[in-house]
């Protein structure tokens, strides 16, 4: 029951993209088409669940054990730049259509405030490892959800005439800001 | 250029946020009151500023294979600096700004100033444009958070001018998004001009 409230919440009521504002600069990057963001959605939930497990277990087992908890952000984007790059070299190697899917996508992920701000939330929550991945795997599926919601709006906005000025992020952001609108009905699902 | 010109670059010409688009997620995220806004923005730029001075001064020693890592460690190192700061004296800011002052590590301006300007540049020209660009992103939330404090809540750094409640959705997510589109629109129509 708690892991099915914890993965409610962090994909319809705190969604990462629309409520908590991580990982905007890929949202509103590689929104524009529906193939693309999928790509993407995939690349990420990959990198957070993965990320996320060994962070955790690098702040249990190490920071904390040394006491030099303040070390987290460098420790953590380290790892996760590390972590990106080792998938990469290793999906290269093992499986070629999926680093074809995925490939383009990875190296933009290590600048994803998404992830990290996962990895980091984990700790502050004080979650136990199983929470912590059942937490990242959701997030990464909201934040999916988000891409590709947005992208088949964007789609169909290409077409539609609008101010010149308003052309390209403005009317992403806005568009954004009503489907952020929309998810805010799902407050109060779970208390 | 001119050191003048690569100072107020910053500002409109290449304005992180409302022309560049870059460091989408604190500008939305932190912008809830002017106050909120310019916290952020000020501690942003003390991260800027430094890690453009280290990373000028060390540009010709680092190895080129290795510089984005090293540029990260850098700025790790000032944003560790920044957050214990901020815990010790700010309190109640670092509690609003929560997770988003360990995350200006991967705010896109950051990284891109060191990688496309410090690295390249005097230390001297670094300090300014990250002085520049710092400041920049710093007007633009502070316009940003101005403008939603007023539209939600009637009031501006907390000085209530308005009797009664504001739209209270500009105060929240959707009204983050909503009013950062318009303003960036509203720029475009003026650049345009």
């Amino acid at each position: 029951m708690e892991y099915i409230l914890i993965i409610i919440s962090a994909v319809l009521i705190n969604n990462v993209v629309l409520a908590q504002f991580l990982g905007i600069c890929p949202f509103l990057g590689v929104s524009g088409k529906v193939n693309t963001s999928i790509g993407m959605a995939g690349a990420v939930t990959f990198v957070m669940v993965l990320s996320t497990t060994v962070t955790y277990l690098i702040q249990t087992y190490v920071l904390d054990k040394l006491g030099i908890a303040f070390m987290q952000t460098i420790t953590f984007i380290l790892v996760i730049a590390f972590l990106v790059q080792i998938v990469e070299i290793i999906l290269k190697k093992i499986s070629q259509p999926l680093y074809q899917a995925l490939g383009i996508f990875l190296p933009l992920i290590t600048t994803n405030c998404a992830v990290l701000g996962v990895a980091i939330l984990v700790i502050q929550k004080d979650y136990n490892l199983l929470e912590g991945v059942v937490y990242s795997a959701a997030t990464a599926v909201g934040f999916g959800l988000a891409l590709i919601l947005l992208a088949g709006i964007r789609e169909h906005m290409d077409l539609a005439d609008v101010p010149k000025s308003m052309k390209g992020v403005p009317l992403s952001l806005i568009a954004a800001g009503i489907l952020a609108l929309a998810f805010m009905g799902f407050t109060g699902i779970v208390k | 250029m001119n050191q003048l010109q690569n100072f107020t670059k910053g500002f409109f010409k290449e304005n992180p946020i409302l022309v560049l688009v870059l460091g989408a997620c604190p500008t939305l995220a932190t912008t809830t009151s002017a106050l909120n806004g310019l916290g952020m923005g000020i501690a942003t730029t003390f991260v800027l500023i430094c890690s453009n001075i280290v990373v000028s001064l060390l540009a010709g020693i680092i190895p080129d294979k290795v510089r984005i890592p090293s540029f990260i460690v850098i700025i790790a190192s000032f944003v560790t600096i920044v957050d214990l700061f901020m815990q010790a004296y700010v309190p109640t800011l670092y509690e609003t700004l929560g997770i988003f002052i360990p995350l200006i590590v991967v705010n896109c301006i950051v990284l891109g100033r060191a990688e496309a300007f410090a690295s390249k540049n005097t230390t001297l020209s670094s300090f300014i444009d990250g002085a520049g660009m710092g400041l920049g992103f710093t007007m633009a939330l502070g316009i940003l958070g101005s403008i939603r404090e007023i539209l939600g809540n009637g009031s501006v750094f907390g000085y209530k001018f308005i009797n009664g409640d504001g739209i209270l959705i500009f105060i929240l997510a959707p009204g983050a998004f909503i009013a950062l589109g318009y303003l960036i629109g509203f720029i475009n129509s003026l650049k345009r001009t």
